[in-house]
């Protein structure tokens, strides 16, 4: 079973908010003791996610709780916006694929640091990006 | 918004960047330093993160920027200190850097700067001989037409 605590949401406005969704995560990552590779892996994905939620989105909000489960501790963080939505997953996920002027490594490159990855989205309706990272 | 402060050191800009950067603050950095450039004459950047603790792809693309536009202006940019969490994260991420010249600390940076200028200075004077020598000796390719 998988049990949270410590629910914290903070909103995603401006670039200073990206900046406190990455102290945010690195603070919650070092109290459950992730290594420190692994606490920047997890920092720099939620960054990615966080300034997608920003340009992409328009706007919305970073929620980050502590999961526990048989023993091992984990951060999940859920960046949720009510955007545009994105059409084609597959292409959004794929290395380099931009719609604007970004490089394109932001959502496959946080895919790869984490451990657990979802997206829920719906055109017209937003996109919510879902991340956990785990002790090992 | 906070910014990142640029030095004059000698022929070289020193960039130490201590604050969680956002983006505004790395586009106005990009635009400081390509100034800088060009109204100090600098030949060399030094941009040292030692004390970054994340790179994502944004600011990664920052130090690509930094890089070729100060190649552009006749200078050359070394990226200092990169932690290796760090490191290990932006190879994971699909960001190669190629095209940045990195060093693992100021000092060493600081040496490449030194040597690319050196090698620069040298061929800079083989260049001004070649063009002394058939101005001296009353030949050339203009001349002989
Ligand atoms: N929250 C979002 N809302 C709408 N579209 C998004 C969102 N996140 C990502 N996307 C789409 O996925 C593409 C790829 O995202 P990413 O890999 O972060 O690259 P970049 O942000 O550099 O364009 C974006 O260009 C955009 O079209
Ligand atoms: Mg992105």
């Amino acid at each position: 079973m998988t049990t949270s605590t410590g629910v914290e949401e903070l909103p995603i406005r401006t670039g200073d908010d990206v900046v406190r969704v990455r102290q945010l995560v690195r603070a919650r990552a070092q109290e459950v003791r992730l290594s420190l590779v692994d606490q920047t892996k997890l920092v720099t994905a939620a960054s990615e996610l966080a300034r997608n939620t920003l340009v992409h989105g328009g706007s919305g909000t970073a929620t980050v709780e502590t999961l526990s489960r048989d023993g091992r501790s984990g951060i999940r963080a859920v960046f949720a916006d009510e955007g545009p939505g994105i059409p084609d997953v597959d292409q959004a996920l794929t290395p380099g694929w931009t719609s604007g002027s970004g490089l394109g490594l932001g959502l496959s490159g946080a895919r790869k640091l984490v451990d657990e990855f979802a997206i829920d989205t719906a055109v017209g309706r937003g996109t919510t990006v879902t991340v956990v990272k785990w002790t090992r | 918004m906070e910014r990142v402060p640029v030095l004059s050191l000698g022929d070289a800009l020193l960039v130490s960047i201590q604050i969680d950067l956002q983006d505004n603050t790395v586009l106005a950095l990009q635009e400081d330093l390509a100034e800088r450039i060009v109204s100090t004459g600098a030949r060399g950047v030094l941009i040292d993160i030692s004390a970054v603790d994340i790179v994502d792809s944004f600011i990664g693309r920052m130090f690509a920027s930094i890089a070729a536009l100060s190649r552009l202006l006749d200078a050359e940019t070394v990226v200092v200190g990169m932690r290796p969490a760090v490191a290990i994260t932006l190879v994971e991420l699909g960001l190669s850097l190629a095209g940045v010249r990195t060093a693992l600390d100021v000092e060493r940076g600081m040496k490449i700067l030194r040597a690319l200028s050196d090698r620069r200075e040298v061929r800079q004077a083989d260049e001004a001989d070649a063009d002394l020598v058939p101005v001296a000796e009353g030949g050339g390719p203009a001349a002989g037409a």
